[in-house]
């Protein structure tokens, strides 16, 4: 189980519980935090979940894998700390992460 | 235009929904045609997650999106289907004589005694770049497909992007265009390796230029872009004079000109009824993640079973004198005969 914090564009906060094993994506869909679409149901094939990871995240999660780094081509705003969500998966070790949600996705 | 094509079913869209139909249609003796916006069979299958493993098609504890297509398209081949691939259902009328007529935007026409809606999401179609006020440009200074190169000829033109759309209009447009400046978010592209070549050897002859950048805002007037203010890798911001902008952002899904057929739709999807699968229109029927009904929720295997319910209906409208004998592929000799088995 690990806290995540989603900030969505206009300043609100979302403290949600996500499960082990599950994606930063599917515990913003399953708690209904909006500017999240992921239109493709996490097959990371469009850019639609994409996320701000917020210091010191970024260097914990990571950069994007290539696949990845190709779809983040589609979003909006794309910049160094952005990901898709879908593609970064919950455990302890990001337990208290922030995410920023962009203002809109692509 | 050409003479219409005569068929008993247009099927709208080319998901394994669709091809599927094909089957159960056939089955019955009801011959069809397929439209689609892609360029192949598919749908979401083939275009958005190919290679990814499903593991929900009941009798395959996995295959992968295309290998399901694969099968669909071996499973459906003995009906002989004819696919009308890279265009778009854009008209649909009902005819005097009880039929409908439909009309693509590549002109291909239809008459067909039902039609029957297998569009999942909607239509692909090019994603608009995340540029305010690029709506007033589009169609004039701003496309997203070169339909004639000779309206590029001459003209200071900008591509945006990194995949193979991007690096081919830059390949194929640069002996006619002025000048051409590629512009991707960073300096890794997704295309083709040889495009990528071909593209890097030009910009080293000074024939294109490359910006690792993104595009900001456009500047121009009267729907005649001037100028692409981007903002480049570090933050600066700078001005790429053109006069046509080619913006290739990958494809997103519409539900496009269904929403001008007449029929009812609740929130982008269109209501059916459970029992025959049908529209607010009689004759026209949607299936799989296009329509809704209490309990609807959007599996491939879900649209399978709409497509063999939309099957029964569809039979009494283009055999409205017969009985419907209901047989099993396992031991009806005359389904067997029809799957070229026996």
């Amino acid at each position: 189980m690990a806290k995540i914090t989603y900030i969505t564009a206009d300043g609100t906060t979302y403290e949600v519980d996500a499960e082990d094993g599950s994606t930063v994506m599917e515990a913003a869909i399953h708690n209904q935090v909006p500017g999240i679409e992921a239109e493709c149901g996490g097959a990371c094939a469009c850019a639609t979940c994409h996320v701000y990871v917020e210091e010191p995240w970024t260097e914990i999660v990571g950069p994007p894998q290539p696949m990845e780094e190709d779809m983040l081509d589609f979003g909006y705003d794309v910049r160094p700390n952005s990901r898709l969500s879908c593609q970064i998966r919950v455990s302890a070790a990001i337990d208290g992460m922030i995410v920023r949600v962009p203002d809109r996705q692509g | 235009m050409s003479a219409p094509i005569e068929t008993d079913v247009v099927i709208v869209g080319a998901g394994p929904v669709g091809l599927f139909s094909v089957f159960e249609l056939g089955l019955n003796d009801i011959s069809c045609h397929l439209v689609d916006i892609l360029d192949r069979p598919g749908g979401q299958c083939a275009e958005l997650y190919p290679e990814k493993p499903i593991y929900d098609i009941p009798g395959y504890p996995e295959i992968t999106a295309q290998g399901l297509i694969d099968k669909l398209m071996e499973q459906i081949k003995p009906f002989n289907p004819t696919f009308h691939f890279s265009q778009m259902v854009e008209s649909l009328e009902r005819l005097p004589d009880g039929r409908f007529g439909l009309t693509t935007d590549a002109g291909t026409t239809f008459r067909c005694k039902a039609v029957v809606i297998a569009a999942g999401g909607g239509s692909f179609q090019p994603k608009r770049p995340p540029v305010a006020g690029i709506e007033a440009y589009e169609g004039t200074s701003v496309h997203y497909a070169v339909r004639r190169m000779d309206d590029f000829r001459g003209q200071d033109v900008l591509i945006v992007g990194g995949g193979d759309s991007a690096l081919d209009w830059v390949l194929n447009l640069q002996p006619v265009a002025k000048s051409i400046t590629l512009l991707h978010r960073r300096d890794d592209f997704r295309a083709a390796p040889h495009s990528v070549d071909q593209m890097r050897a030009l910009v080293a002859d000074g024939k294109v230029s490359l910006v690792i950048g993104q595009v900001q805002s456009l500047k121009g007037d009267n729907g005649q872009v001037t100028a692409a203010v981007v903002k480049d890798k570090d933050n600066n911001e700078l001005e790429i004079a053109c006069t046509k902008v080619l913006p290739f952002f990958g494809l997103t899904m519409k539900l496009g000109p269904v929403a001008n057929w007449g029929i009812n739709l609740e929130e982008n999807l269109i209501p059916v009824d459970t029992a025959r699968f049908e529209t607010s229109e009689p004759g026209i029927f949607a299936i799989g993640d296009i329509n809704t009904y209490p309990g609807k929720i959007k599996l491939i295997l879900c649209g399978f079973h709409e497509a063999a319910l939309m099957t029964q209906a569809v039979y009494k409208i283009v055999y409205p004198e017969k009985r419907h004998v209901f047989q099993y592929t396992t031991s009806s000799s005359s389904l067997q005969k029809k799957l070229g088995v026996l």
